[in-house]
């Protein structure tokens, strides 16, 4: 097996509050192999943002990494330092943020904003810069780029400003892209294309992407692989078809259950009862067992197991087994 | 449901008005900011010893019978040489004891700042209304002339109608009608926010269903602004008079010192300073230092008071 | 973009005309026109004269519009107290309030944008504490008393630097005067120039400290963070211009304030500028110079006021779009 791209091993990520010490990412761990999309779906507030943002090393002061490793093609760099960082991201890694509109300057052209991202990471002078550039336009959709290259962000439509956003994360040729809720937004119409965009891109180039979204149709049409997440855990990992259509984690059933998905006909969708506790408010044992209708004295006493810990599937003492027991959960 | 005869205990009784205001989430962030404690007291003191002038001060500056202009230029502390009488300040060039003047300068200057801004709110206030309530051709000149008007500082416009009004009064009078003509060009100047203000506010009272009852039962357009919009329009009139205050007690100083204010007849703080400045270098220090530093003071004080209580009641800040 | 530029123009406009009314009504109907136009010295055929220029027995509009054409020629009468043609005075006087207008200006922007790049790049470190907690001060003294304190720290206590008048001046070009040319000229100027643009200075910095730092937080700069710029990069070509985009409108429109503030500037060191001599014409009622005064004042701040605005225009692109199409894509 060759080293993966990323590779995430126990990570912990807190924040220190008046209230007392938070974890908003709480032992997680997953690989992304080059060339794999990886899915990582939630709830808002489950901590998939704050992943992303850790592996980047973007967190915003006082959320720091406090546990835990963060390997790039086998090379730790959860704690290498400010400039060795900045000197990564861009170069090695990427990433892409939810609001086109306002992760563009603008007040510089989008040429600009793109020859300078180039002339910092790729030995090249400004001519060649500005090729790469019209070319990076090109190559993400854009009509005319040769003209389009000097007008400003605003002048873009909203799709094609992220498309100028994808543009700009891979144009320093990086081996990995976080994406946070790319397609939020954007058009129902709109969003369709930008992620066969990024699949496209991402197959042609052999980049390992992060796809961060609580978007299931997303995640359905583009992951190879999903990690469901709840309460700053790993609820479930797997590839996409299983754990979409046999979810083994109660959580990830419970989602797919009450989330409408083609193709499984007309039925009720049903409601997880309760809602996902606030991290200040976590309740002893395992976090989901409140609203688990499966859960036993180990829930309750037990902290929340982690997926390595069960066999590295599910986050569960008592995951679901067989597609008999989806039948139970009511689909 | 409780049974007949049953007691019940009596509720305890809520928190009276002086325990609650104590407790509030306003008086709890003044209590944590030592800088406005502190202003708040040096406003606190200085306000004080204005008001109780003519209890606290030694001499009265201004009563031509008790003046000696022997005593004239008394260093602080020291016994004067012809008349042995000692003052703790000092005395100006008229035999006149600088701490007293400072403490009747005062007055002057707060008296002053106090009227000009109850003015502008008045004047303010009224034409924001009128603007808002009545809209058409009012509202467009009220606006236009406001519009014209913020175009020129502040302290430009009041030195425009001090010089005119000076204009048009005869001579004899111009000394004791300087400071309401002060009065009137300070506050006049500052008329502006205040209408801008209310008349946004009233704008949006004016669509309310209470309005719309008030009209429909027959009343009167003055009542309907004066007894139902006004009440609910005044919450950032009170705002802005604060911070106006400290900023029309700066502006008559200003205008005392360049010799279009208080006159030296009555002179307030500012006065006090430009007369100070002509003795600066032969000496007499002490006739300049004192009014400046207690200028000093109660600036300060004033502008970091009015900085925390304009952070304090800022709701997008919490 | 048109549309906007002649809204802005007539705006100015009538604020020029609503100006000049002021002035006019002062000139007419405080004190005596006649005296006001024709001084003490006067024949029986200059006031006839008088009468028909300003044709005094016209409905009022018409003397508004004569008033309003003899001072577009230069023609504002006779000081009061000099007796001579104010338009002479005035330009006498306007180099030493322009230069010093000028210097303290510069002085205010370099220093305040400096100072707030610094403080808000440099938010958490003592020096930059230390700095807003001057800037308090700064703000809440009165100008005047900051000139006071200036000179009896720099004149009567040190005696490096004097405390009034401008030093020696030469003569530049038949009409200028200038003080940078000497020593004494250029000493002269220090203080003054402190005291005006001390005030501006403050505001200016922490404007661009509020602002640089709210940039700071925007997503684009989280995003070139991303892609791994160096911090020079962001805060200087990113965070720099957008910084002083909205900083430039309200600087602008505060150098009308330095032009009115040199009245006390000028008056606590005496300078000789017009500002000084409006507060003369104040204290002697000398109506002449104060309705020249405020008719000069005026045209000065309409102009910068619309230079400034159509300045903001031109650098933000994102108003150059037509208004009606495209409104916030």
């Amino acid at each position: 097996m060759t080293t993966p791209v990323l590779s995430v091993r126990d990570l912990v990520v807190e924040i220190p509050t008046r209230k007392g010490l938070l974890r908003p990412v709480d032992r997680v761990s997953f690989d992304i192999a080059a060339g794999e999309i990886l899915g990582v779906v939630g709830e808002s507030g489950a901590g998939k943002s704050m992943t992303g943002n850790a592996v980047i090393g973007l967190l915003d002061p006082p959320a720091r990494i406090a546990q835990g490793e963060v390997l790039l093609s086998g090379q730790p760099i959860q704690n290498i330092g400010r400039e060795a960082l900045r000197r990564l991201r861009g170069k090695r890694m990427g990433m892409i943020f939810q609001d086109p509109l306002t992760s563009l300057n603008p007040l510089l052209t989008v040429g600009e904003q793109l020859t300078e991202t180039i002339l910092e990471h790729l030995p090249v002078g400004n001519a060649e810069a500005r090729r790469r550039a019209i070319a990076a336009l090109e190559e993400v959709g854009i009509p005319a780029a040769a003209a389009r290259i000097d007008s400003y962000p605003h002048e873009f439509s909203g799709g094609m400003r992220q498309r100028v956003v994808i543009a700009l994360a891979l144009c320093a040729e990086p081996e990995l892209v976080i994406a946070d809720e790319p397609t939020t937004a954007l058009d129902v119409s709109v969003q369709a294309q930008i992620v066969a965009l990024l699949k496209r891109l991402c197959r042609e180039r052999g980049v390992a992407v992060m796809l961060v979204t609580h978007d299931m149709g997303v995640i359905a049409e583009a992951a190879d692989r999903v990690a469901v997440m709840y309460a700053g855990r790993l609820a479930e990992i797997g590839p996409v078809r299983e754990v979409l259509t046999a979810a083994r984690h109660p959580y990830t059933a419970g989602l797919m259950a009450s989330t409408p998905l083609a193709g499984h006909g007309r039925r009720r969708l049903r409601q997880i009862p309760g809602a996902m506790p606030r991290l200040g408010a976590l309740p002893q044992g395992c976090a989901f067992h409140p609203r688990c209708d499966r859960a036993e004295a180990r829930c309750r006493q037990d902290p929340t197991p982690r997926v390595e810990d069960c066999g590295g599937r599910a986050a569960c003492w008592f995951p679901l087994s067989a597609p008999a027991d989806r039948q139970e959960a009511g689909a | 449901m409780t049974e007949a005869g049953s007691a019940t205990p009596p509720a305890p009784r809520p928190p009276g008005r002086l325990r609650r205001a104590w407790h509030s989430d306003f008086l709890w962030s003044f209590r944590r900011a030592p800088v406005a404690m502190v202003s708040f007291l040096v406003v606190a003191v200085l306000v004080l010893a204005a008001l109780l002038a003519p209890l606290v001060a030694p001499h009265d500056p201004f009563d031509p019978a008790t003046l000696n202009l022997m005593n004239g230029f008394t260093p602080p502390g020291e016994p004067n040489a012809f008349t042995g009488e000692s003052f703790w300040l000092g005395t100006d060039d008229q035999g006149r004891d600088v701490f007293s003047t400072i403490l009747y300068g005062m007055r002057i200057s707060l008296f002053v700042g106090f009227s000009a801004v109850l003015l502008a709110m008045v004047l303010g206030v009224l034409l924001g209304l009128l603007a808002g309530y009545l809209g058409g051709w009012t509202e467009t000149i009220i606006m236009r002339v406001a519009d014209v008007q913020l175009t020129f500082p502040a302290i430009l416009v009041a030195m425009l109608i001090f010089g005119i009004a000076k204009g048009i009064t005869p001579p004899e009078y111009r000394d004791q009608m300087a400071i309401w003509v002060l009065i009137l060009a300070i506050g006049l100047s500052d008329w502006v926010q205040f209408a801008r203000v209310v008349r946004g506010a009233t704008l949006v009272e004016k669509n309310k269903e209470y309005v719309q009852a008030a009209r429909l039962v027959g009343r009167s357009p003055f009542a309907i602004m004066t007894r139902h919009i006004l009440p609910n329009v005044l919450n950032p009139v009170l705002v802005i008079a604060t911070i106006s205050l400290a900023l029309a007690i700066i502006a008559e100083a200003t205008l005392s010192f360049l010799g279009v204010g208080a006159p030296p007849t009555k002179p307030s703080l500012g006065t006090l300073i430009r007369i100070g400045q002509e003795f600066m270098f032969s000496g007499e220090w002490w006739i300049l230092f004192f009014p400046a530093l207690t200028l000093l003071a109660l600036a300060l004080s004033i502008n970091l008071l009015g900085d925390w209580l304009r952070d304090a009641l800022n709701p997008r800040l919490r | 973009m048109l549309a906007y530029v002649i809204r802005r123009v007539a705006q100015s406009v009538l604020v020029l005309f609503v100006v000049g009314l002021v002035a006019f009504s002062m000139f007419r109907f405080v004190g005596d026109p006649v005296d006001n136009m024709l001084g003490q010295e006067r024949t029986q055929a200059d006031i006839e004269r008088l009468r028909e220029t300003l044709g005094l027995d016209q409905p009022f509009p018409v003397q508004y519009w004569r008033f309003l054409e003899q001072a577009a020629q230069g023609n504002f009468g006779l000081s009061y107290r000099q007796g001579r043609p104010v338009a002479e005075i005035l330009m006498e006087r306007l180099p030493a309030t322009l230069e010093l207008a000028f210097v303290s200006g510069l002085l205010a922007l370099v220093g305040g944008i400096a100072l707030g790049i610094f403080t808000a790049i440099r938010r958490r470190g003592l020096a930059a504490n230390a700095i807003m907690t001057l800037s308090l001060v700064g703000v809440s003294l009165p100008t005047f008393l900051i000139g006071i304190l200036l000179i009896y720290l720099f004149s009567v206590e040190l005696g490096w630097l004097p405390s009034f008048g401008r030093g020696e001046v030469t003569g530049l070009g038949g009409w200028w005067t200038t003080g940078f040319l000497t020593q004494s000229g250029l000493k002269a100027l220090i203080l003054p120039a402190i005291t005006l643009g001390l005030y501006q200075m403050t505001l200016i910095m922490r404007l661009v400290r509020t602002e640089m730092l709210e940039v700071l937080r925007t997503d684009y700069i989280r995003f070139a963070r991303a892609r791994g710029l160096r911090d020079r990069a962001i805060n200087f070509h990113h965070a720099l211009k957008n910084t002083l985009v909205p900083v430039i409108t309200i600087t602008g429109l505060q150098l009308g304030s330095i032009i009115a503030f040199a009245i006390i500037t000028e008056t606590v060191f005496q300078w000789p500028g017009v500002g000084l001599l409006f507060i003369n014409a104040i204290q002697f009622v000398d109506i002449p110079v104060m309705a020249a005064y405020l008719m000069l004042i005026s045209v000065m701040f309409v102009g910068i006021n619309l230079i400034v605005d159509l300045l903001y225009f031109a650098i933000d692109p994102r108003l150059r779009v037509d208004r009606t199409a495209g409104r916030g894509t």
